[in-house]
């Protein structure tokens, strides 16, 4: 069975429909200039040659997938062509399909929030600016509202102008307390004060945002790893989770980012904002790759509930809906 | 670094060719490999990059580089050449009405920058020209976006418009061009609110609130770090709009900037300025040359020498190169010269900016680590005076004393008085380097 028909399968059997659909209505624009440029590829060329890997590369570039992994995906299918004497284009299609899979997926369970089952979970959010870090955070929000959890936010972005009230707007939409200082508070403190709240209130999620930084102000990564070892400091194994947020139109600069703020932070996965556009999100590919962290969410339009948990099949599936129905 | 500059990429290829004496078309063709791969791992839109190629490897192989005794340079002046010209003159011009209040549009995706660049638009206007702007906040979407313009305004004493978030931008518009009037400002600065150009409602509002307050410009605010995508985006913002300049918002931080090029290739529109930090002053004029050595990452020298130029010393800088030249550079000298380095900016920052500098032999041992610089002048500053003019005379038992004054071990002495000597030798072979080609004004880095 070809490897399309298999998620096609598992979608339809799981009764996820109805995510599916978001999801793929919210890859509309992707899928629809991705799909159908390896489709126009696939029926163009009638020999597996140079030129089609050529083209090839050209269309992951397209998604920001990254050269360097562009160049990996291309030897590993030129390998495969080879080895299975692959002349007919149509014939590699499921094995592009099933290479960008494999890369998204590796283990099963990694892309979910690591929640814990008794005591507080901290998450941290970082990342550059303007990605939507505390957007993120209130759709993050409502999310475990309704799953019944007690949430409360920190407002650790003490840095821009009017980021405190942005993240008491979405408390007051999705429901949850906010604890907050002033504009221009240590933002360390901030946390270390919502940590003690969190405590005493008895939440179950703590959900810590932070001001954007760009990964080369070393002042400011220094900064961030001390509201971590202040995390760490005040409940053990926490941060539980440390979630970068990235642009889905970032180019191959979140490469660099995913790097930098993994070394200061440790972070444990990526949301990917901003999916709704026509982006390609293709970096994150290239981070999975060379890197090796997983993807847990995706944001896919400005409503509260427009946060999807991350799914490789789903992904894939949404990318590529359009060339199966042919 | 992550990457490595054109500049480094094409000597190594050229290693591969070395001793051939001259090279021929197929090598040309291995460099421009190259070329494409550095545009591309700097964002630059891959269909872009395809005609830029084409048109650099028709020059490269013309005569102009095969005859060259340097064929690798040539090339990478060739592609810095084309890819200067590409993105146009300087023009940070903005427009003025003859029928004031000027009014300016800024648009663009959610999170580039727009509301920041406002401010700091705002703040040029006012300082460089001055202008009295008034912001107007249209932003009715995002929470809190009109509590952020305040802030901004409120940071930089200027007046804010604003009518909440229950009016639409279009009202919101119309109303602050007539505050705008009756008050006397010479320009009005929308800030839009960030949407997705594939939005029809929210684009079909913006060509509402364009008709009605017919902008003498429409800044599209893109994020410097935008992928392949940045084309589609300016595409359709221009279509939809008509924009009059770009502004490259985050380009303080460590991305290549290749939207740049694309945007301006695929849209022919100017790129007016760009941003440099969160402060409200930090919006510079595009520099089209500066950009192309950015995207080839070749570093920044310029941006470099016009930093050291409004922090440095001049005469003090002169007195070093002449040091510099009989190397009779001292750590005195050294410690002066790190206070200077230090104003410039965060180390590894102005480290960055210097092309190649991670390769260099003797700046790859200098720490960037601040702390280590507060050790080195504590070590410095136990030296006797004669010690620092003369650190031939630091025997074993001056180093004890000098690392019993400043807190560190012997070793750490006997490292930095090693450091210092090679960076003389450095100094030294870069003085005689910088003589060649002059840069502008006969500046020479003062740490170097």
């Amino acid at each position: 069975m070809s490897f399309l028909k298999r998620l096609k399968e598992k979608f339809s059997t799981q009764q996820s429909e109805e995510s599916s659909e978001k999801f793929k209505s919210g890859l509309e624009k992707t899928r629809n200039s991705f799909s159908f440029k390896v489709n126009d590829l696939l029926k163009r060329f009638r020999k597996v040659d140079e030129e089609f890997f050529e083209e090839l590369e050209e269309i992951l570039i397209g998604a920001d997938v990254g050269v360097h992994t562009v160049l990996d995906i291309i030897d590993q299918l030129k390998d495969v062509a080879r080895t299975k004497n692959i002349q007919n284009p149509m014939e590699l299609r499921s094995a592009i399909t099933e290479k960008l899979a494999e890369m998204l997926q590796k283990e099963e369970s990694d892309n979910k929030l690591n929640l814990q089952t008794d005591g507080m979970t901290v998450i941290l959010f970082v990342g550059v600016n303007g990605v939507g870090k505390t957007t993120t955070i209130g759709k993050l929000a409502h999310q475990l509202k309704t799953d019944g959890k007690k949430v409360i936010l920190a407002a650790g972005d003490t840095f821009r102008a009017g980021a405190i009230d942005q993240l008491e707007v979405w408390g007051e939409r999705a429901g949850v307390d906010v604890i907050k200082h002033h504009e221009g508070a240590d933002p360390a403190a901030v946390i270390y004060d919502s940590i003690q709240a969190a405590k005493s209130r008895k939440a179950d999620v703590l959900l810590c945002d932070t001001a954007g930084r760009l990964q080369n102000k070393v002042n400011l990564m220094n900064e961030l790893s001390k509201v971590k070892r202040v995390i760490e400091r005040e409940i053990p194994g926490a941060p539980h989770e440390v979630l970068l947020v990235v642009d889905a139109t970032t180019g191959q600069n979140a490469m660099n980012q995913a790097k930098t703020f993994g070394q200061s932070t440790d972070v444990t996965g990526l949301v990917l904002t901003k999916l709704d556009g026509t982006a390609k999100g293709g970096i994150v590919l290239a981070i999975r790759h060379e890197l090796d962290i997983p993807v847990k969410f995706v944001g896919l339009g400005e409503k509260i509930d427009d946060l999807q948990e991350f799914d490789a099949d789903q992904f894939v599936y949404g990318l590529f809906a359009g060339t199966e129905e042919e | 670094m992550a990457f490595e500059g054109l500049a480094d990429r094409l000597q190594n290829t050229l290693q591969k060719i070395r001793g051939k004496g001259k090279v021929n078309e197929a090598d040309v063709k291995e460099m421009m490999r190259e070329v494409r791969l550095a545009l591309l791992e700097a964002d630059v839109n891959f269909k872009v990059v395809k005609d830029f190629v084409k048109k650099v490897s028709e020059r490269a192989v013309g005569q102009e580089v095969l005859k060259s005794l340097t064929p690798g340079q040539q090339v990478v002046k060739v592609v810095n050449d084309e890819l200067t010209t590409l993105m146009g003159g300087e023009q940070s011009k903005i427009a003025v009405s003859n029928r004031p209040p000027t009014v300016i549009m800024m648009v663009g995706l959610q999170g580039a920058g727009k509301t920041t660049t406002t401010g700091k638009l705002a703040n040029h206007l006012r300082k460089k020209q001055n202008r009295k702007p008034l912001l107007a906040a249209a932003d009715i979407y995002r929470p809190a976006a009109i509590k952020q313009l305040e802030t901004v305004g409120k940071q930089l004493d200027l007046p804010v418009f604003q009518m909440g978030d229950q009016v639409s931008p279009v009202k919101i518009a119309e109303s602050a061009i007539a505050k705008a009037k009756e008050d006397h400002h010479d320009y009005v600065i929308i800030d839009t609110a960030g949407r997705l150009h594939i939005d029809e409602t929210l684009m079909d509002e913006l060509k509402q609130v364009k008709e009605i307050s017919k902008p003498d410009e429409i800044f599209l605010v893109v994020d410097a770090m935008t992928g392949q995508d940045a084309v589609n985006v300016a595409e359709s913002f221009n279509e939809a709009l008509g924009i009059t300049g770009v502004v490259l918002t985050k380009l303080d931080g460590d991305t290549r900037g290749g939207a740049a090029l694309s945007i301006k290739a695929v849209t022919g529109l100017p790129i007016k300025f760009v941003g440099l930090g969160e402060k409200m002053d930090a919006l510079e004029p595009f520099h089209p040359d500066r950009m192309a050595s950015r995207i080839l990452g070749m570093g920044d020298m310029l941006t470099l020498i016009e930093k050291a130029q409004t922090s440095v010393d001049e005469e003090k800088a002169r007195d070093l190169q002449k040091k510099m030249r009989d190397m009779s550079f001292t750590f005195d000298d050294f410690l002066d010269q790190m206070g200077q380095v230090r104003n410039l900016g965060p180390l590894d920052e102005v480290l960055g900016m210097l092309p190649g500098a991670n390769k260099m032999k003797g700046l790859k041992n200098v720490q960037i680590d601040e702390k280590q610089i507060g050790h080195v002048e504590a070590i410095i500053r136990s030296m006797t005076l004669s010690e620092r003019e003369q650190p031939d005379i630091i025997n074993a038992s001056r180093k004890r004393r000098i690392a019993k004054g400043s807190g560190r071990t012997v070793q750490e002495v006997n490292r930095l008085i090693k450091q210092f000597e090679d960076m003389k030798k450095m100094m030294k072979q870069m003085s005689g380097m910088m003589n060649g080609k002059k840069k502008k004004g006969g500046f020479k880095f003062p740490f170097m």
